[in-house]
């Protein structure tokens, strides 16, 4: 038990400092990390389901021109872990779109590490958690442009919805920029489920969880844009929180 | 159809509604007009049962059924449309797909059989075209990105479709053109003049009564009804304002 407690990570730690230490002992060791790298021109796509806890650790590199689309499902507990690392390599093209959901005694989150190492790279991370409960989201998302990395457009829109008041959600999109000519956005959002609609909605005579449900789906939709297997993705999410309501 | 007595409701326990009685039969058309802050919407809200509007007294039954013992969406099953002055958007969720889950909700709280996806689609069709309303327009998100008329528009479509035993209708005529005003007047007339279905109309001017002809005309004011007459009652209103009416019947 010592031993797993000093390679354990602690909380001290930034890039676990909203994690549940106690659930990820449960799930020591981790999973070896998958590395993939993308060759040049070449073209990659994955969906990660992780509906019922669990640690993913990928990293991607992505070479001149190379894309990547990556398309997350993160939900169950009690601790549920998506790490992503990517490298971009001149040109090269990235996509994340993630949905996430935490319910009482649930803590999930997905953290990534964008690294523009050369120029004219592009990374587009959309990422939109639930929390109901005493559930807890987070997504912590580093974006780093290496010096020389110009011409870098690089974007992160993260939203939160918490579903009751006891709820928690963590949300830390940073930039460490070293170049001069770059273009990062990042937005961030945390908020309540619109109580106009939902009267709109129940006058129509939708019951409050199906009302919470149907907005609560077009609200993660979103984050499965573009993937091959959405529809798949949003049938999963759709059904967790009809679940989770 | 529906019977209101004495209502008495409070918004952030301002009391809006002081005593408001009104009995509305089926085959009816019922207008009621007021001038600014008289209640007229928090009446819409209250039978809607829109959170924050307090009922603190009288009662309101629809067809027998005691309206505020009922959840929103149980008042909507039980065959209640409330047609919103400022429709919602919705972003993300398409019309249809909304249609077809509120409907079919509506039949489970009825314990009917729901509507497949053909059955439902011919239904949305018909109304569409009775509302001059193009079916590519429900296939977007709710209300989000039409123009003023074309929520007008969707919130008939949406009461076609509904098919409600009664329509309380808040000012569908604000933000309305001519012919908008024409086409919306005409698919209430299509589809809520009938025998068995009953209107309650809320509106500020007479332009929506030309078409939609009422049968009695109400004045609401200080949360009560102060006047009740025929459709010469909404004339009178137009030509000498709410003040002379409103003191003539003080």
């Amino acid at each position: 038990m010592s031993a797993v407690a000093e390679i354990l990570p602690t909380r001290a730690e930034e890039d676990w400092r909203y994690a549940d230490v106690k659930a990820l002992a449960d799930l020591w060791p981790l999973p070896e990390r998958e590395t993939i790298t993308v060759p040049a021109g070449g073209s990659f796509a994955r969906s990660i389901v992780q509906t019922a806890g669990g640690v993913t650790r990928l990293s991607l590199v992505l070479e001149a021109k190379a894309s990547a689309a990556l398309h997350v499902l993160n939900a169950g507990g009690p601790y549920a872990r998506v790490e992503i690392d990517v490298v971009l390599h001149e040109g090269a093209d990235f996509t994340l779109g993630g949905a996430q959901l935490a319910q009482t005694g649930q803590t999930v989150e997905i953290v990534t590490k964008v690294t523009h190492a050369h120029p004219d790279a592009v990374s587009r991370q959309l990422v939109r958690s639930v929390a109901g409960g005493q559930g807890v989201v987070t997504y912590l998302g580093k974006v780093k442009v290496e010096p020389g990395a110009d011409g870098t457009d690089g974007e992160q829109s993260v939203r939160a919805m918490l579903l009751d008041r006891t709820a928690t959600a963590n949300a830390k999109p940073e930039l460490e920029i070293y170049a001069d000519d770059v273009k990062c956005a990042h937005g961030c959002a945390v908020g309540e489920l619109d109580a106009n609609g939902l009267f709109y909605l129940a006058a129509r005579g939708l019951p409050p969880a199906q009302a919470k449900a149907l907005m609560l789906s077009a609200f993660i939709a979103e984050a499965f844009d573009g993937a091959e297997e959405g529809d798949h993705l949003q049938s999963l999410a759709q059904k967790l929180l009809e679940e989770a309501l | 159809m529906l019977q209101i007595s004495d209502l008495h409701a409070t918004v952030a326990d301002k009391p809006i509604l002081k005593g408001l009685s009104l009995t509305i039969n089926a085959g009816e058309v019922h207008a009621i007009m007021g001038p600014n802050g008289a209640g007229k919407s928090t009446l819409g809200y209250t039978l809607g049962g829109r959170p924050g509007y307090e009922v603190t007294g009288g009662s309101a039954m629809l067809e027998g059924a005691d309206l505020l013992e009922m959840e929103p969406h149980e008042r909507a099953a039980a065959g209640l449309f409330l047609g919103f002055q400022y429709p919602v958007e919705i972003p993300g969720v398409s019309n249809l797909q909304f249609l077809r889950e509120a409907l079919n909700a509506q039949r489970k709280g009825r314990g009917e059989a729901p509507l497949s996806g053909g059955e439902f689609l011919k239904i949305a069709r018909e109304k569409s075209a009775l509302l001059k309303m193009d079916m590519e327009m429900l296939k977007r998100p709710v209300n989000v990105g039409f123009s003023g008329g074309e929520k007008k528009r969707a919130e008939m479509v949406q009461m076609g479709i509904l098919d409600p035993k009664l329509a309380i209708l808040d000012e569908t005529d604000s933000g309305l053109d001519i012919d908008a005003l024409r086409i919306c007047g005409e698919g209430i007339n299509a589809i809520m003049r009938r025998p068995d279905k009953a209107v309650l109309l809320i509106t500020h001017y007479q332009r929506l009564l030309d078409y939609v002809k009422p049968d009695f005309v109400h004045v609401l004011a200080g949360g009560r009804i102060v006047k009740s007459g025929g459709p010469e009652l909404a004339h009178e209103l137009e030509e000498r304002g709410y003040e002379a009416v409103e003191g003539a019947a003080a």
